[in-house]
């Protein structure tokens, strides 16, 4: 292959990602611009999402299409419950406090790391595509199902879009991302907002592993690459800014894809950890965050 | 309690666990003897990590990164240019001052969650980096030292660092050393500084002090330390390899400081040896025994955040350093 | 002699100008009180003195050195001490270390910063500034266990342990009852022998009795400033403050 064919599969593949990327960041950006914590299990979310996909897809193998369709549906609520428990038994407990929150993610990281391990085992296990068809280009075929990863990513984030800037949960959240307190005088239940958010935030890391498991396969490792890139998105894209998280998503993907296929997946991933540092250090909020808190 | 007291009652708690672990080499069957020697080593690594932690209040998530800095100091200089081992071992020593200071440099500007996130990442990166440079780390395969590498001449006489009772002894020595440092800083007027950077960073500034300055120093001995074990460990078990560079190894030392005693001297020593045995049990058991590292750490910050001597300290026993 | 000059000094937050256009000198040995309502700009104007808080324009002068580029904590170098308006001790240490953390700083001043003073010579002088704002039968009580007018107390040891040329003491008598107020009040003298002192202070007895000439600010501005009796028989300063 000669270099604009491999460039336009760089390309193609980072698109890709980048999407897949902006729907786990953007869960994890949410949940930061809320409730003011980092959550370190983020990338297990992303995993049970890939895991139970594999799990309920297995359920019904004489059809793909719809086994998936419940893993679709089914996955990202499972993940959400869990999430509700980590929040009221934990994170309530520990009254959000930063620090604390955090040690306290790095601890149910391994649990629901290491739960899986023992339940689902050590292996890598595909799940069949739930479409299958292949665009075939002059240079190389493409799978089909790529296209409907990025429409399935575009839907999310348009729909995270709307409930955030149009409903009234959007309403409230954004009430409560301002200020905790006041929302809690003007009678809004903050405690039940934040395992509500702390919820979608885990369901998009979740709906992203289902959509990303045809792709990739299901194991039970696979949860620490988003974490990290989710980490490097919701950083430079400014903490708690919707549209930077999606641009950092985009420019994070492609430049990742790009210089994977050109370079190394590691040098990629070692110059966006450096760069992530950095715009923490130097640019705290964010590259594209304007306002100063 | 007057000072003389206070002093004596110190050097009775940490010399005589010193001295428990001088002694436990002449009661401890083979397989645990040379469990002691990690644990030692690890030790070593724990304090370093308090330093920071306990003492400054700054929670780093990537100390990964001086530990490893210690271990391929250290491990390439006997492996790629057959350094002698005290040579490696300062080396990889002040490989972890180095990165340390350099480190801190930039990410000190930051404190709190940017401050895990900032140290995280680097360690991430350098941890990426070991495997990028495949070629001469061997990445998460590693490199093995050879035991003729493992032994140099002092006075004349040979000492082999793959001889358990030498081995032992040395790694204690490390120890003991270690103790001393933090001893020594803890109790001086630099350590109060470090405490009260750690309880009121603004108040501290305005008492005049360049509260950047303390934290670099803290970070720098931390590393220092921290760099130190892992020279040591390589120098031990003769091996190098990635997987010391990884996120566990960050999350070890808050483990095993959180369960001795954040902000205690002799917490870490005694979180490190309880938490070894405590993996060791558990991966006989199941082969997804991190699992009782995310279930300890869950339980410690929710119900025992001060620790096992943090604890003690609290009962009345404010002398404990 | 001038040990305090300040000229031009402003400070905006988010478009919102808290001190505009201050100009203001201050006599070696004097007491000032600074007065004015919530909201007058006093606390931004003396954190800027402290050097807390970055002006957006003009300079300050301390003893002929411009000194509007320090930073804060070389202020308190160069003897400039603020005490703070929410008591701000070490709650977990002890009165001893919370004031021989202050005293230790000042002794080991002209030491690089890995060495510190003698042990014995920190006791000796911790010990005396205990004494002198009488809190030295509570030496070893945690600061966080102490009365309210204690900690005060403990907070204004600090700043005498660090022997200060320029104090500055902001509303410290906030919270005090009758008889610490009247304590506290003869304190402030007896430093006032040693040291220039800047008060930020609500209570008027407090500021007729200590102070030598008295400072009024108004939204952000300088509103008058004399003796005690000009203040007091100000029009403008009555309409603006006094309510009268």
């Amino acid at each position: 292959m000669s270099l604009g064919p491999h460039l336009l599969l760089a390309i193609m593949e980072g698109t890709v990602s980048a999407f897949v990327l902006a729907v786990t960041a953007l869960g994890l950006s949410l949940v930061f611009g809320v409730m003011r914590i980092v959550n370190v299990a983020h990338g297990e979310f992303f995993m049970l999402g890939a895991v139970l996909a594999w799990w309920l897809t297995s359920l019904v193998p004489e059809a793909p299409f719809w086994g998936f369709m419940l893993a679709l549906a089914v996955a990202p609520l499972l993940v959400g419950t869990i999430a509700i428990v980590a929040d009221r038994f934990v994170l309530q407990r520990l009254n959000y406090q930063p620090e604390a929150t955090i040690v306290a993610t790095i601890g149910l990281l391994y649990i629901l790391q290491q739960a899986v391990l023992s339940i689902y085992g050590p292996e890598a296990r595909p799940v069949v595509a739930p479409i299958n068809f292949r665009i075939v280009l002059p240079w190389f075929g493409y799978s089909g199902y790529k296209l409907v990863v990025v429409g399935a990513a575009i839907l999310l984030l348009l729909a995270a879009w709307y409930g955030v800037t149009r409903t009234r949960f959007g309403l409230i959240m954004r009430a409560t991302q301002f200020d905790g307190e006041i929302a809690q005088a003007f009678g809004i239940p903050v405690k039940r907002v934040y395992a509500a958010v702390f919820a979608l935030g885990a369901m998009l890391a979740a709906a992203a592993g289902v959509l990303v498991v045809p792709l990739q396969q299901a194991h039970y490792l696979m949860g620490l690459d988003p974490l990290l890139l989710s980490f490097v998105v919701v950083i430079i894209g400014g903490l708690d800014s919707l549209k930077g998280t999606i641009v950092a998503a985009f420019i994070i993907g492609l430049s990742d894809g790009i210089i994977s296929v050109f370079f190394s997946p590691t040098l990629a991933k070692i110059i966006a950890t450096l760069a992530v540092a950095l715009v923490l250090v130097f640019r705290p909020n964010g590259l594209f965050g304007g306002k100063v808190r | 309690m007057t000072p003389a007291l206070r002093a004596r009652r110190i050097l009775l708690l940490h010399g005589g666990l010193a001295l428990l672990l001088l002694l436990c080499q002449f009661v401890l069957p083979d397989y645990h003897h040379t469990n002691f020697v990690s644990i030692m080593v690890l030790a070593v690594y724990a304090l370093g990590y308090n330093l920071l932690v306990g003492y400054t209040g700054l929670l780093s998530l990537g100390h990964a990164m001086f530990f490893a800095a210690g271990l391929y100091g250290a491990g390439m200089g006997v492996h790629y240019f057959a350094w002698n081992p005290v040579v490696a071992f300062i080396a990889g020593a002040a490989a972890g001052l180095f990165l340390a200071v350099l480190v801190g440099l930039v990410a000190l500007r930051t404190s709190g969650v940017a401050f895990m996130i900032v140290t995280m990442m680097f360690a991430q990166a350098a941890f990426l980096t070991t495997l990028y440079f495949n070629d001469v780390t061997h990445g998460d395969e590693g490199l093995t030292l050879t035991q003729a590498a493992r032994s140099f001449a002092l006075f004349g006489t040979v000492i082999d660092l793959t001889n358990p009772a030498i081995r032992y002894n040395l790694a204690w020595l490390l120890l003991a050393g270690a103790l001393a440092v933090m001893l020594l800083v803890v109790l001086s007027p630099a350590g109060r500084v470090l405490i009260a950077i750690r309880e009121n960073e603004e108040r501290t500034r305005m008492l005049g002090y360049d509260v950047r300055r303390y934290k670099l120093a803290a970070l720098g001995v931390s590393g220092l330390l921290s760099g130190a074990a892992g020279a040591a460990y390589v120098l031990f078990f003769g091996y190098v390899g990635s997987s010391f560079a990884a996120i566990p190894y960050s999350i070890y030392p808050l483990l095993w400081v959180l369960l001795g005693g954040v902000g205690t001297v002799a917490g870490p020593v005694i979180g490190t040896l309880l938490m070894f045995y405590l993996i060791e049990i558990a991966r006989d058991y199941s082969s997804s025994y991190m699992i009782v590292v995310g279930a300890i750490l869950l339980v410690l910050v929710l119900f025992f955040p001060k620790g096992i001597i943090g604890s003690w300290r609290a009962r009345g026993q404010g002398w404990i350093p | 002699m001038t040990l305090l000059a300040v000229s031009n000094l402003a400070r905006s937050f988010g478009g919102i100008q808290a001190v505009a256009d201050m100009n203001f000198t201050l006599e070696n040995g004097e007491i000032r009180a600074i007065i004015g309502p919530n909201g007058a700009g006093k606390t931004t104007f003396v954190s800027m003195i402290s050097g807390r808080v970055e002006p957006s324009g003009g300079s300050i002068c301390f003893d002929d050195i411009d000194i509007t580029g320090l930073r804060s904590w070389e202020r308190v170098r160069q003897g400039i001490v603020y005490t703070f308006q929410i008591t701000s001790v070490y709650r977990n240490l002890s009165c001893f270390e919370n004031v021989a953390l202050a005293a230790q700083q000042q002794l080991g001043r002209d030491l690089p910063f890995w060495r510190h003073p003698p042990r014995a010579a920190l006791t000796v002088a911790v010990e005396m500034v205990l004494e002198k704002v009488g809190l030295l039968a509570r030496k070893t009580e945690l600061a966080g266990e102490l009365a309210y007018g204690h900690q005060r107390l403990l907070e204004v040891a600090m700043g005498l342990a660090l022997q200060p040329r320029l104090l500055i003491l902001d509303e410290p008598t906030q919270g005090l009852s009758e008889s610490e107020i009247a304590n506290f009040c003869a304190l402030v003298k007896e430093i006032g022998r040693g040291a220039t002192i800047l008060l930020i202070e609500h209570n008027m007895d407090v500021v007729m009795e200590l102070a030598h000439r008295i400072t009024v600010m108004s939204n952000g501005r300088l509103l008058a400033e004399g003796t005690p009796a000009e203040i007091m028989a100000n029009i403008d300063v009555q309409r603006a403050y006094l309510g009268t």
